[in-house]
């Protein structure tokens, strides 16, 4: 090695230090750390003796988190399942309508006047924190201070605190949390319509194609990478939700909308004694299931990484 | 002809017409509780879409300003004090790690890239028992020194993967030929690529502020001490158990959501290409 290489060397290292130290060292100590410690602490009991996968049978296996007994009645028996059935509730009523409507609003949005204002109200939901967002759908849905109950009157139905109740409190804090996310998948697709050349729908009008048509055979197809990033996404979101079912029921009536993140935070912060052994576990199973549906989500990431490696 | 335009018309019109009921419906539950803040409890009682007796106070403003247990006039300086710092701190480190990850090379430079990015997808529970652990080891629970390392080390993944993504359309010609006449790589960092991210960098900082701003879940954890709370730690607990004050509770929720959304007035742009850039352009 010349003398010229390692000074260049040595700069290197000093600019590595420089531009990466602090976020290693933040990184380290905040989130990496953390997780595995979570890990860890799901494989050992209260007392600190290594238990295998005990927790997990444990965090798993009750009433809290899947109660069988509910289930299989479902859906004559009503809520509470256990806050993993409610999650998978949560994402079958969300994810569909939420995604749906955003597509057919980027769309629609194209051809309106004051698109822009909409936009900007539907966005709203993105912006507003998710503890208020809890006390607004809380209000909307009340007897008496509900405006969506004027609007079921006019269908014949009586007004009522939808959130009180068990048989329909998960499936309206699930319907409404449309009313919050929308947004995203809306400015995602948004942006993916204005990436698609116009030159496709000209040439599509000359072989004299019809917009329905035009949207199945070249809008859809093209959009399905934006469509996969809005679903994970959505996923992603629909999994870690606490915040909203804490300001709007806190997990109840009697665990009706109780779901994985409320859980582990009371296994460990309400119940008394604390339980780290049961929040770690149930911690670790929602991590689990979180990376596999970041992978996804960031499989483009780690396709331009593996690619520059390579090079 | 004729009726090929009339139809084009109609499905104008008809278009029109499903995306501002769209957006009616949207809009619905903000004056909703814009309403119940201005109005007393026996009107927000009677709904406050009906207008037969209309009496505008402030009285709820100032019930949920000058709360007895829980006042929001302090939640938001409280919150304003662990937002800031939270918004810049990573802002700053995390522009240095963006540039180095994009213009340096060094062996394991793409798992470590990976394995930072990746925690932007975490659930916060996933992690909260050991922070909460760690910081009480550290004698950091209950303070904002805490809370605020913690969300400037949770903001990294996201701005790093954000920023690397900006870095690379920034053309390398006007820093190669500064490289040549001798600049050192801090120099070239703040003289030439800090001006030309700016429009990033108010990106970040819209999403950053207005995260860490709605943060309930970390500042839950640990923060406790009544005169600490922050202001999304409030609003919960002004709700009571079995009366629920709407008067007050949806004042506080527009005092909470003014900050943001002046903001969001103000930066709109930025918020939205930050949303889209940190998930698309990947």
């Amino acid at each position: 090695m010349s003398k010229g290489d390692v000074m260049r060397t040595r700069t290197l290292i000093l600019n590595i230090l420089i531009f990466l130290l602090p976020s290693i060292i933040l990184v380290s100590i905040f989130l990496i750390y953390p997780i595995f410690y979570t890990i860890y602490l799901s494989f050992i009991d209260i007392d600190g003796s290594p238990v295998g996968f005990e927790n997990f049978r444990k965090t798993l296996f009750r009433s809290d988190v899947l109660d069988f007994k509910r289930i299989r009645g479902f859906p004559s028996v009503s809520p509470p399942y256990g806050a993993l059935v409610h999650n998978v509730i949560w994402i079958a009523i969300h994810l569909p309508i939420t995604t749906f409507l955003g597509l057919i609003l980027a769309v629609l949005l194209r051809n309106v006047k004051g698109a822009s204002i909409i936009k900007a109200i539907i966005f709203m939901g993105m912006i507003i924190p998710l503890v208020v967002s809890g006390i607004i759908i809380h209000f909307t849905f009340e007897k008496d201070t509900g405006i969506v109950n004027v609007f079921l009157g006019f269908l014949g139905i009586e007004p009522k605190s939808w959130l009180m109740y068990p048989e329909t409190a998960l499936y309206t804090l699930a319907l409404s949390s449309v009313w919050i996310w929308t947004g995203f998948s809306m400015v995602v697709y948004s942006a993916g319509l204005e990436a698609i050349p116009k030159e496709l729908y000209e040439a599509a009008e000359i072989d004299g194609t019809g917009p329905i048509q035009k949207f199945f055979y070249i809008t859809l197809p093209l959009l399905k990478p934006v469509t996969i990033t809005v679903v994970t996404m959505t996923i992603l979101w629909e999994l870690k939700i606490f915040d909203f079912v804490f300001s709007s029921t806190r997990g109840g009536p009697g665990g009706a909308t109780n779901v994985l993140a409320l859980q582990i935070y009371f296994d460990y912060f309400f119940t008394i004694p604390s339980r780290p052994d049961l929040a770690c576990s149930l911690a670790s199973i929602l991590t689990l299931i979180t990376l596999a549906v970041a992978c996804i989500a960031l499989k483009p990431v780690i396709k331009i990484a593996v690619r520059r490696y390579a090079v | 002809m004729r009726i090929r335009r009339l139809k084009l018309l109609l499905v104008k019109i008809l278009t029109h017409v499903i995306a501002w009921i769209i957006a009616f419906a949207w809009i619905l539950p903000f004056m909703g509780i814009f309403m119940a803040s201005i109005r007393p409890m026996e009107e927000i009682i009677a709904g406050w879409w009906r207008f037969d007796s209309f009496h505008v106070t402030l009285s709820n403003f100032i019930e949920a300003w000058h709360h007895p247990s829980v006042p929001m006039s302090r939640g938001i300086i409280n919150s304003l004090i662990v937002t800031i710092p939270s918004s810049i701190i990573p802002l700053i480190v995390g522009a240095l790690a963006a540039y180095g990850f994009s213009r340096f090379s060094f062996p394991l430079k793409e798992m470590l890239f990976l394995t930072i990015v990746t925690f932007m997808a975490l659930p916060p529970q996933a992690i909260g028992i050991p922070l909460f652990i760690l910081m009480n080891q550290l004698g950091l629970v209950d303070t904002y020194v805490g809370l605020v390392l913690f969300h400037s080390a949770n903001g990294l993944p996201w701005i790093i993967l954000f920023l690397r993504n900006y870095f690379e359309t920034v053309p390398k010609e006007l820093e190669d030929a500064a490289r040549v006449d001798g600049a050192s790589e801090i120099q070239i960092f703040l003289g030439i690529i800090l001006p030309v991210i700016k429009p990033a960098l108010y990106s970040i900082l819209a999403l950053q502020f207005t995260w860490v701003w709605s943060d309930f879940f970390y500042a839950l954890i640990l923060i406790y001490t009544p005169d600490n709370l922050l202001a999304s730690q409030r609003i919960p607990l002004m709700k009571g158990e079995y009366h629920i004050p709407w008067g007050t509770l949806c004042a506080a929720s527009i005092i909470m959501i003014s900050v943001p959304a002046i903001l969001y007035a103000f930066l709109q742009k930025y918020f939205i290409r930050g949303i889209v850039g940190g998930v698309i352009k990947g």
